[in-house]
């Protein structure tokens, strides 16, 4: 019964309840946006690469080579030479090794030299493997294949010509030599999606009338003629290396460490998103901790409600005391009403969570190539909305308090 | 001291207000005899209040005795009061006697949830709550109105159905016809009246309006009983 009268007090001062609780219901639904989003990058970035031993790549730091060569942010302050990559590939404790050039893009997206070995040895979301949606992977020097975000975007379809852009965000393009879209792959949720793949040859190919970055003016050698020079790459950005063995990762990455003819790096795809995450880690404590202070601010909005109400119910406060309530009916009726507010909040927190994922999640995921999961909601979750009703019930017990003095104050006795 | 003839006896209390408006206020003796009906007569400022509020157990006195069914108030606990209040006395405001968001039904069985011993006296809940609103007039079907949509005079009746359910030996009704025409006055009076002996209840009524007097078996002047002080400290 009295769950039911305080269900009716509730109910009878409709505008300020559901203002209050919408208020809890989007600071709830925030938070846990927050979270999603950021297990979700987590689990993205973590997915990105696997299957893969060693990166290499020119000297510099263990996060930047992570970055320019699975994520395609950033650029190489420097590249590794072909002969390093060839004796590395010879060692005998190098089971595969696929090379990766990178420096030029197709409108918004970046390029990518490397072989058809890619498609085989890169693996993500534990040990998935490229597929083609459509065409066929690179087989002449002008073939190109294109991520899933490429083709959707920029409407390319087999067949397509694309011309490749010398560096990225340039107006100087490589129009002597257009390439042809030979396939497109499957979506993978990964930077590759956003890549436009083409031989390692071919990146070579396109710079033959270029030095040092810039075009030579009036040189244009023609395609046919390019086909017949030695098209070998004499320096590469990075490699991806799988070993025989994985006791033979560390020795290898301590030998290319200390590679004596270049300074070169190899790092562990694993360790190096471990200390990305490090790095990310301050922002990702300050997104919560701002979205936590916004739950903070909605119960103190429904504490100061509470508040305000007190005044005009010192009757209905009366009427109990009058039956024989003690004041700790009156306290208790206050926690219920406040949990009531805070439990309806959190609950349809959670459901705004859901229509906003289920609207945000192919936005985000083509803004950003962020897939964010729709899933039943995970015991974390669950614990932070009974943390929201636990706090809304430590908040309300002020108000109850102040409730509880009042109604021993007033007795039966209110003049209104 | 006991005596099997009152259910309400108050001797030498005294209580004393503190703050800007102090004043004492002192009760030498007073009592009603059980299935009495008492007019209590007295201008506002007579501490009317003070006194409903130590008949009540919402405050205490500072000295004396007040015997309810003759058990002294003051030496319960607040709590045990509280549940006291509860089992022996149904209460009537001038006003706003209703939560107006509940429905009549539930204001009506409100005080069964605070009082066990009225709840064992209740076999049926809703059919006597049904029972009560039909014996004090109140049109069929009122049980599921929302309280804060019936007239002023329906609400004082649903407030008396209140007052009675589960037959508490006293009831105490402050003021209960003001907010009433006369006409509408004489009718709840009567209907009062006629349940509260139904019940074997007793009542104490307070007015400041001596019209009624005649239809009360005894009829007191609250100067008469009570002293008050303006205190000077």
């Amino acid at each position: 019964m009295i769950l039911r009268l305080a269900y009716r007090s509730l109910l009878a001062r409709a505008l300020t309840v559901s203002m209050t609780t919408l208020a809890i219901a989007l600071s709830v639904a925030l938070f846990l946006g927050v979270e999603k989003v950021r297990t979700g990058a987590k689990a993205s970035f973590a997915d990105t690469i696997s299957g893969t031993d060693l990166i290499i790549g020119a000297r510099s730091g263990s996060v930047q080579l992570l970055l320019y060569s699975i994520f395609r942010i950033g650029n190489a302050t420097n590249n590794m030479t072909w002969d390093s990559y060839q004796d590395i590939a010879s060692r005998k404790d190098v089971d595969w090794i696929v090379p990766i050039s990178l420096g030029d893009s197709h409108r918004q997206f970046r390029v990518m030299g490397t072989t058809n070995a890619f498609f085989d040895r890169y693996k993500y979301r534990s040990g998935k493997s490229i597929t083609l949606d459509d065409g066929a992977f690179m087989d002449d020097l002008f073939d190109a294949v294109i991520g899933a975000d490429v083709a959707k975007t920029l409407g390319h379809e087999v067949g397509d010509p694309i011309i490749v852009a010398h560096g990225l965000a340039s107006f100087s393009e490589h129009k002597d030599q257009p390439f042809r879209v030979s396939g497109i792959l499957a979506k993978t949720g990964t930077p590759v999606d956003r890549t436009v793949i083409v031989s390692l040859k071919a990146i070579e190919a396109i710079h033959v009338d270029w030095k040092s970055g810039i075009k030579i003016p009036g040189e244009s050698t023609a395609a046919d003629v390019i086909r017949q020079m030695d098209l070998q790459p004499k320096a590469i950005t990075a490699a991806l290396v799988g070993t025989k063995g994985r006791l033979q990762v560390f020795g290898l990455q301590r030998a290319i460490n200390e590679y004596a003819s270049e300074p070169l790096l190899a790092i562990l795809p694993g360790v190096a998103l471990q200390e990305l995450w490090q790095i990310v880690g301050i922002a990702e404590t300050a997104l919560i901790a701002v979205s936590a202070m916004v739950i903070v601010t909605a119960l103190i909005g429904m504490m100061a409600t509470v508040f305000s109400s007190l005044n005009e119910r010192r009757r209905e406060m009366a009427i109990f005391r009058a039956m024989g309530a003690r004041p700790r009916v009156i306290f208790g009726l206050l926690i219920l009403e406040s949990t009531l507010m805070s439990a309806v909040g959190a609950v349809l927190g959670l459901g705004l969570l859901y229509v906003g994922l289920f609207i945000a999640q192919p936005i985000v995921d083509s803004a950003f190539g962020l897939w964010l999961p729709i899933e039943a909601p995970t015991l974390r979750e669950l614990w932070i909305l009974a943390g929201v009703v636990i706090a809304s019930v430590i908040v309300s017990i002020v108000p109850a308090l102040r409730a509880y003095r009042m109604s021993l104050a007033d007795g039966m006795m209110v003049k209104i | 001291m006991s005596d099997d003839h009152s259910i309400l006896r108050l001797k030498d209390v005294h209580y004393q207000w503190s703050g800007p408006n102090a004043f004492g206020l002192t009760i030498l003796d007073f009592h009603i005899k059980r299935g009495e009906t008492a007019l209590l007569l007295g201008a506002s400022g007579s501490g009317k209040s003070t006194f409903l509020s130590l008949i009540c157990g919402t405050i205490t006195p500072h000295s004396g005795k007040i015997l309810v069914d003759d058990v002294d108030l003051t030496t319960l606990s607040n709590g045990k009061r509280d549940r006291f209040r509860g089992d022996q006395i149904g209460l009537i405001f001038q006003q706003f006697n209703l939560l107006p968001y509940a429905s009549v039904l539930d204001n009506i069985l409100l005080p069964l949830r605070f009082s066990p011993s009225r709840k064992a006296k209740v076999d049926s809940p809703n059919s006597t709550a049904a029972r009560l609103c039909v014996a004090l007039g109140l049109p069929q079907g009122i049980l599921e109105k929302q309280a804060g949509t019936l007239s002023v005079g329906q609400q004082q009746r649903v407030a008396a159905a209140r007052a009675l359910i589960g037959a508490p030996p006293l009831i105490i009704a402050d003021e209960p016809t003001s907010a009433l025409d006369a006409a509408t006055q004489t009718v709840f009076l009567e209907l009062l009246f006629n349940q509260t002996s139904a019940n074997g209840s007793t009542l104490l009524m307070v007015s400041h309006d001596a019209r009624l007097a005649d239809q009360f078996d005894r009829v007191v002047q609250i100067a008469d009983i009570v002293e008050t002080t303006k205190e000077t400290v």
